[in-house]
């Protein structure tokens, strides 16, 4: 693909307002809860009790004969699932046969109110017979643990590790033991990491209707509406273009609204009461039923010369995902060591089922905590060295041509340049006084591109009109806008972009990989090139000459020089007016799968001061530096930037899923369950860089999950540089910053 | 259980409903009375997405009761603009890019309002721990912050 990068943007990389901003300032904006429909019931549903129990029996007949109940369901309303995937996420919708952790659903109501829905819940009898749990990841791997599902251990699994052990995989080259033989100084520490939550702080909702002739609709709020048609048609036996699915506007998603939970359960409950069915889940729902990450347990082990070059580089991931099998060990494993270009390093692991919710995935899935031991370890290392740790990660950097640690070879990165702005960066060289400690931390994630399907649609009065299908998780139609303005040049404000429903618009993979700047953005691109050969085609027409004698220039059709004649330029608006009289409308399409998404690397470096007395940290500076290939809206390049930054701080200091020795969730709620507020946080300076990716026509690589990675390690590395002892555990909580001062 | 009818003023307007006892007025707000701008994001009082002010107290509408609103004046975010003006603070916020996914802003705007009314000059400090009952999980709080402060500033004349 030819890249852009010496074009002169003139709308790509200016901050433009964002088209949906008004609606959100004003609350008109409809997000998942926000819509009614006429009849409407309230959906409401029965989750376990126990973190691991067999259901021996449910009996609905007392709800069914409440007044003003019109449906119950349990897991026996729903088809089988076509594949082991699907039906893992069905029965995560609903429990069949065993509850497998505290929340698990087990039967829904709907009713014609909530006062209603909630009676009939306390009708319904199950009849469970408590299983032994297992909630921690360093149990669940022992041979004598209690097997959450049987069947499901994955099949090379060596001896010694209990069935739980789902997936085992090693990526990696060169030779360790030669390696660690050159180094100077090898550390090898155990880490461990507390799952949290994406804490979007909209809950799900959905709105279902069903009607007798088996067609319906589903509105939800959701990173990916044709994901959710997918699994729902499958869980209710239907054709998929039986199913449309609108997008609401999303409150927040992190990764954690990329599946369903309620909406095949609103769906059969308006199938089976005729009505349309209104699901919102409650804070305390969304915390034991939806999102959490995993949690890991693992070991590092690195050597490094006295000059700073790491010899050998060897990683043992622990994962647990929860209650079904969970592939994100994966991405840890090959993320764990892709800022650095080893001779030798392998990372291997495996993930292990626990009664705990069903992981999903969190920005960056399985990366911030691969990243966390090896990037502490890295740091230790160049303490005990005396070595700047900067230029150690300068020294050992991937770059163009690096064989990455998990494969392939590295294109054009921005590490280096990162790493250097960073080190140039007068935070780097800020005093420090007592008790303060400055941290750093690399940070990578693969983005990614995938199917992606747009249209565009000129107007009779040469404005235009974009259709995509990736719900705008933050602010995504203003960049999508900007970049068809700039294809065309037309204003910014003659572009209107809409999110479709699943009807309208062909398949489009799920709001994820930080995608949708890059694939939206290069298959609208590619329909405004759609669209204006045929605009050129038509004034080719009218001028009566060759369609390759016309060119377009800042929204005009131009001769293409003089020997194409002499004609007056047309505009984008004039060409639309006639449109009718030269062949009818004009429309522009893309469809595409799209590759070379362009890996992403950001550093990280932030001070802080600890309280010897409580062993409470404050923030004092925190600057991101990330490699945006081109930043297409800076304003909300640098929002990824800081609201990432801020999630991980929370996931490094304050954030854990606590659970009980009953294996019940003792934190669900955003008291307990503490995500960074305001006023614990300094500003958050974003330093964009620009290094062009070549698999984008104006450079364009995702920034969204990135900026989650580093802060696990830098603030630990600050943390333990602060205090003068190493921290190898995460939420670093003022009693554990306490007990290691102390201890 | 019988409804209580309740008479209230909400963004200057008199509206009359009925209500269940244990209903709060978030509830009421986005069941009844199609006023979905305040949000429940937690059902608690610790998110602030469902914050109003009830005769200029900040509060959350979901800590309220329906009932409790008998004879008061709440004003919600859909009495913000002034008519097709927005309101200092709402255009901060779209000037300084201080929402992403925009489901915590009504609640940041109409505890930002209260604030401004209090303290017509905060300190960036007094701003973060006004709004620290306002959770947002997209933004890092920085363009937010500097927004409020921006806005504040101007509605000073300064």
């Amino acid at each position: 693909m030819a890249l852009d990068n010496k074009r002169d943007f003139k709308i790509v990389g200016t901050r433009v307002p964002r088209p949906d901003g008004v609606d959100k300032v004003t609350g008109r904006a409809q997000f998942g809860a926000d819509k009614t429909a006429p009849g409407m019931l309230i959906g409401q549903i029965l989750r376990s009790p126990h973190a691991h129990a067999r259901i021996i029996s449910i009996d609905t007949s007392a709800a069914e004969a409440l007044n003003g109940v019109k449906a119950v369901i349990t897991s026996a309303d729903f088809d089988k699932a076509s594949s082991a995937g699907n039906q893992d996420a069905l029965d995560n919708c609903m429990a069949r046969g065993k509850a497998l952790y505290d929340g698990h659903a087990v039967a829904a109501v709907a009713a014609i109110s909530a006062t209603v829905a909630k009676q009939a819940l306390k009708l319904i009898k199950v009849d469970y017979e408590v299983l032994p749990h297992v909630t921690e990841v360093e149990d669940a791997i022992k041979t004598d643990a209690p097997i959450v599902q049987e069947g499901r251990q994955a099949a090379d699994t060596p001896a010694g590790l209990s069935q739980n052990i789902t997936h085992q995989m090693s990526f990696g080259h060169g030779d360790l033991d030669a390696g660690f033989a050159k180094a100077d100084l090898v550390i090898e520490r155990s880490f461990k990491t507390a799952a949290t939550h994406q804490g979007y702080i909209e809950p799900h909702a959905c709105l279902a209707t069903m009607g007798p002739d088996g067609k319906a609709d589903l509105w939800c709020c959701t990173q990916g509406q044709y994901f959710v048609r997918e699994l729902c048609a499958d869980f209710l036996g239907m054709e998929t273009s039986q199913l449309r699915v609108t997008a609401s506007e999303i409150g927040g998603g992190f990764g954690g609204k990329t599946t369903v939970f309620i909406e095949p359960v609103a769906l059969a409950l308006s199938r089976k009461a005729g009505k349309p069915v209104k699901i919102t889940m409650t804070r305390d729902e969304v915390f034991k039923a939806t999102g959490p990450t995993i949690s890991s347990y693992s070991d590092v082990k690195i050597g490094m010369t006295k000059d700073g070059r790491i010899t050998a580089a060897h990683a043992l991931l622990r994962y647990q995902g929860g209650a079904f099998p969970c592939g994100t060990i994966e991405f840890g494993l090959m993320s764990a060591f892709a800022a650095y270009d080893l001779d030798a390093v392998q990372a291997e692991g495996f993930n292990v089922m626990t009664n705990r919710p069903r992981q999903a995935a969190y920005r960056a899935p399985g990366a911030p905590v691969a990243i966390y031991p090896v990037e502490s370890v890295v740091d230790e290392l160049c303490q005990q060295l005396d070595l700047d740790p900067l230029d150690v990660r300068l020294k050992n950097a991937a770059r163009k041509g690096t064989k990455s640690s998990y494969g392939p070879t590295f294109d054009e990165i921005g590490l280096v340049a990162t790493l250097e702005a960073a080190k140039a960066h007068p935070h780097y060289t800020a005093p420090l006084g007592p008790n303060q400690g400055r941290g750093l931390s690399c940070g990578f994630w693969f983005n990614f591109g995938g199917n992606t399907c747009v249209s565009l649609n000129l107007n009779a009065d040469g404005t235009v009109g974009i259709i995509e299908g990736n719900p705008d998780i933050g602010g995504s139609r203003a960049s999508i806008s900007q970049m068809a303005a700039e294809e065309l040049g037309i204003p910014y404000e003659h572009v209107r972009t809409i999110i479709a429903d699943t009807s309208s618009l062909g398949y489009n993979d799920i709001t994820d990989g930080s995608r949708v700047t890059f694939a939206v953005g290069l298959a609208t691109i590619k329909a405004a090139r759609d669209a204006i050969q045929k605009m050129c085609a038509r004034v080719a027409k009218l001028w009566d000459i060759d369609e390759d004698a016309v060119i377009w220039e800042d929204g005009f059709a131009k001769p293409a020089g003089p020997n194409a004649g002499a004609f007056e330029p047309m505009s984008i608006a004039e060409i639309a007016a006639i449109a009718n009289s030269t062949g009818g409308p004009i429309a522009g399409h893309h469809e595409v799968n799209a590759n070379g998404a362009g890996v992403s690397f950001g550093v990280h470096l932030v001070d802080l001061e600890i309280d010897p007395e409580t062993g409470f940290t404050t923030i004092l500076r925190y600057t991101v530096f990330q490699d945006a290939g081109k930043a297409v809206n800076p304003d909300y390049v640098e929002g990824q930037m800081q609201g990432g930054a801020v999630q991980g701080i929370g996931w490094a200091l304050n954030e854990e899923y606590i659970y009980g020795d009953d294996g019940l969730l003792q934190n669900p709620g955003f008291l307990d369950y503490r995500i960074p507020v305001a006023s614990d946080l300094p500003p958050i300076e974003a330093v964009i860089l620009e290094i062009p990716n070549p698999g984008h026509p104006y450079g364009v690589r995702g920034v969204g999950e990135t900026p989650i990675v580093p802060p696990l390690a830098a603030l630990s590395n600050g943390v333990s540089r602060a205090i003068g002892k190493r921290m190898f555990e995460l939420p670093m909580s003022p009693p554990k910053i306490l007990k290691t001062i102390k201890g | 259980m019988s409804n209580i009818h309740v008479t209230t003023t909400l963004n200057g307007d008199q509206v009359e409903y009925l209500c269940e006892p244990q209903e709060t007025l978030l509830d009421v707000m986005r069941d009844r009375l199609d006023m979905t701008g305040a949000k429940e994001g937690c059902g608690s009082g610790d998110c602030g997405a469902c914050s109003v002010t009830m005769n200029g107290r900040l509060v959350c509408s979901c800590l309220v009761l329906a009932a409790e609103a008998e004879g008061q004046e709440v004003e919600t975010i859909e009495g913000m603009a002034d008519g097709e003006t927005l309101h200092p603070l709402q255009q901060k916020f779209l000037d300084h890019a201080a929402l992403q996914c925009g489901i915590c802003t009504p609640g940041f705007l109409v505890a930002a309002k209260a604030l401004l009314a209090k303290n017509p000059d905060p300190t960036e400090t007094e701003v973060r721990y006004w709004l620290a009952g306002n959770l947002c999980r997209c933004t890092g709080y920085d363009k937010i912050i500097n927004a409020v402060m921006d806005a504040a500033a101007e509605m000073r004349g300064a």
